[in-house]
């Protein structure tokens, strides 16, 4: 599988607050929360992007509160994958359950600026950058975490577990 | 090799003699948690995924408290739904308006949780319950909406941390000192995914409230969880819980070797720590109040899942005894739980924040997530006894949240300004 898209750069710590604020955490319905994504980091973000881009972040991305509406919102944005040199945890795990593609690449992170065209080669495990030219090996994922993905999230393996 | 507190409780779990960090094991949970935000998306999950059966309703714990009392009809309309849910399943653990308060204050409280146990919880504070020596860490909506399902959760076993504190507190010193101190060193990301463990003779001689607080803050760090060693003071706060009381259930408790490993490990002396403030944005941002320049501020929240234990809010009531908050300012006291609130209101300790002109608030998170009950206006500046100072965190983009103790968060109070107990 092979992702492209064109990148919206971030910094260091974008923290779950900026991602989706407080004041809409009582939201459940994905088209709802796709209108505030980003809306505290930056106003226009929704005016920036396109189905399918790639938001690179550099440090921590997602950290902070465990609010799984923030990633719900990214990939209700329609952001098509999230590459960053290192994640909160609670994240992290949170995009594995909703089968939001999240990859871990501090080279790419570092060589990477914005509205560089990315291709991310899911199960080569390669990043390559077209703008700027570069190939970026990204952490592969543990045994179980791919068997999440495969199954495109939690919800396949608690079927499985529960034995339907 | 030994193991680390957090190893030897996943391994317990897992059925397994040891585990090693980066293992992933599925593990039984002893309790699965959500607030009503995280537990909406929850229920909107296991609705989807057609399950109408969780594993066990007594090991589910829902408390409604980010919005509640209901703040506007969207809060409403989620509370109404997750108390639709703990009828429908006979939730043995939901907290309804009134007879909880905030989770992280309310379940060590009751003895939901006991130590030697594993609790996820759909909220990321979670971490506070580890002052019990138990693992206990937060996860998303989806992640609770498998427990309740399945009764299980997958756990990456995490490096730990070890943290040693050592020597003699300083006057107006405490936990959230520490812990602020800690982060000031660490760094936010500087425990990511680690289990962080306290040690040392200084919690000999502070309350268990100094534990949650700064367990509570592990996640400020990064770390997947934070725990307590077991000792005397825990056991008699455990076991003069309600739920201990009534049924004396059994419990385990888990002690690291001797030769466990430590990705991370910190000595800190903390005679020469003074209070401390984090600045904004950042949890991180940490500076001793005394360096703190003139910084004029217009709101004060003491309380709340970090600092609104019985003792956080003696330490307020006796800064503001007898004194005034400064005439343009607001401050909101907000006890942990209900039961705090009986016993502030029995001492007469209510009376106090109530004759020095605050606001003696219910159990809410309210104002520490920008929900309600003293939202920030533009601009606006706040000390804050909680745990997050993120841009905009309290209400408006432009508002600062400055985060410190609850003693230097009732002399700003009187002051009008950012200062020390010491200053009065
Ligand atoms: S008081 Fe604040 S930090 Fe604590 S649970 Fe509530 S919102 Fe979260």
């Amino acid at each position: 599988m092979i992702l492209k898209g064109r990148v919206y750069r971030v910094g260091d710590n974008i923290n779950t607050d900026v991602i989706m604020p407080g004041r809409w955490c009582h939201l459940t319905d994905e088209a709802e929360l796709a209108k505030h994504c980003m809306e505290d980091h930056d106003r226009d973000f929704l005016q920036k992007i396109k189905p399918g881009d790639i938001i690179v972040a550099d440090e921590n991305f997602g950290c902070g509160s465990s609010r799984e509406v923030a990633p719900l919102s990214i990939k209700a944005a329609g952001i098509g994958a999230i590459v960053a040199r290192t994640y909160a945890r609670i994240f992290y795990r949170n995009c594995i359950n909703i089968g939001l593609p999240i990859f871990e690449s501090p080279a790419c992170a570092a060589a990477t600026g914005p509205d560089d065209g990315l291709s991310i080669d899911v199960f080569g495990g390669k990043i390559i950058n077209h703008t700027r030219g570069g190939e970026f090996a990204f952490a592969p994922f543990p045994e179980f975490m791919k068997t999440i993905m495969d199954k495109g999230g939690l919800q396949g393996w608690v079927m499985e577990r529960l034995g339907r | 090799m030994g193991q680390t507190i957090a190893e030897k409780i996943i391994a317990d779990h897992a059925g397994l003699p040891t585990v090693v960090p980066g293992q992933i094991v599925n593990v039984p949970v002893d309790m699965a948690m959500a607030n009503e935000l995280s537990a909406a998306l929850s229920i909107k999950e296991l609705n989807s995924w057609g399950v109408d059966k969780v594993f066990d309703p007594r090991k589910i714990c829902l408390v409604p408290d980010h919005f509640t009392p209901n703040k506007d009809l969207n809060a409403a309309a989620i509370a109404t739904t997750v108390r639709a849910f703990a009828q429908k399943h006979d939730v043995r653990w939901y907290f309804e308006v009134g007879r909880g308060g905030i989770e992280h204050a309310v379940l060590p409280e009751e003895g939901v949780i006991l130590p030697g146990q594993i609790m996820v919880g759909g909220d990321s504070h979670t971490c506070t319950a580890g002052a019990l020596n138990c693992l206990a860490t937060g996860v998303g909506s989806t992640d609770i909406a498998c427990a309740w399902a399945t009764g299980e959760v997958w756990l990456k076993v995490p490096t730990s941390a070890a943290l040693e504190y050592t020597g003699k507190l300083r006057p107006h010193v405490y936990g959230k000192d520490l812990i602020l101190y800690t982060l000031g060193d660490l760094g936010t990301p500087g425990a990511t995914y680690m289990s962080i463990e306290y040690f040392g003779d200084v919690f000999d001689n502070l309350p268990l409230a100094d534990r949650f607080t700064m367990a509570n803050m592990a996640i400020e760090a990064g770390g997947k969880c934070g725990i307590f060693r077991f000792d005397e003071k825990t056991k008699d706060f455990v076991e003069a819980t309600p739920r201990f009381i009534a049924e004396r259930p059994a419990y385990h408790t888990f002690a690291p070797d001797a030769d466990a490993a430590y990705a991370v490990s910190r000595k800190y002396d903390v005679t020469h720590i003074e209070p401390q403030v984090a600045c904004p944005f950042s949890p991180d941002n940490v500076k001793p109040v005394s360096e703190i320049e003139d910084i004029k501020i217009d709101q004060v929240v003491i309380g709340c899942c970090t600092n609104g234990r019985l003792e956080d809010l003696q330490r307020a009531a006796e800064i503001l005894r007898g004194r005034q908050v400064e005439k343009h300012v607001r401050a909101i006291i907000i006890p942990g739980s209900q039961r705090i609130a009986r016993i502030a209101h029995e001492t007469g300790l209510s009376n106090i924040f109530i004759d020095a002109g605050c606001v003696f608030s219910t159990s809410t998170c309210g104002p520490c997530i920008g929900g309600h009950m003293g939202v920030l206006d533009a601009d606006e500046v706040c000390v804050s006894t909680t745990n997050r100072n993120f841009r905009g965190r309290m209400g408006h983009l432009t508002s600062e949240v400055y985060l410190a103790n609850t003693a230097v968060a009732a002399a700003s109070a009187i002051m009008g300004r950012i200062g020390s107990p010491d200053e009065l």
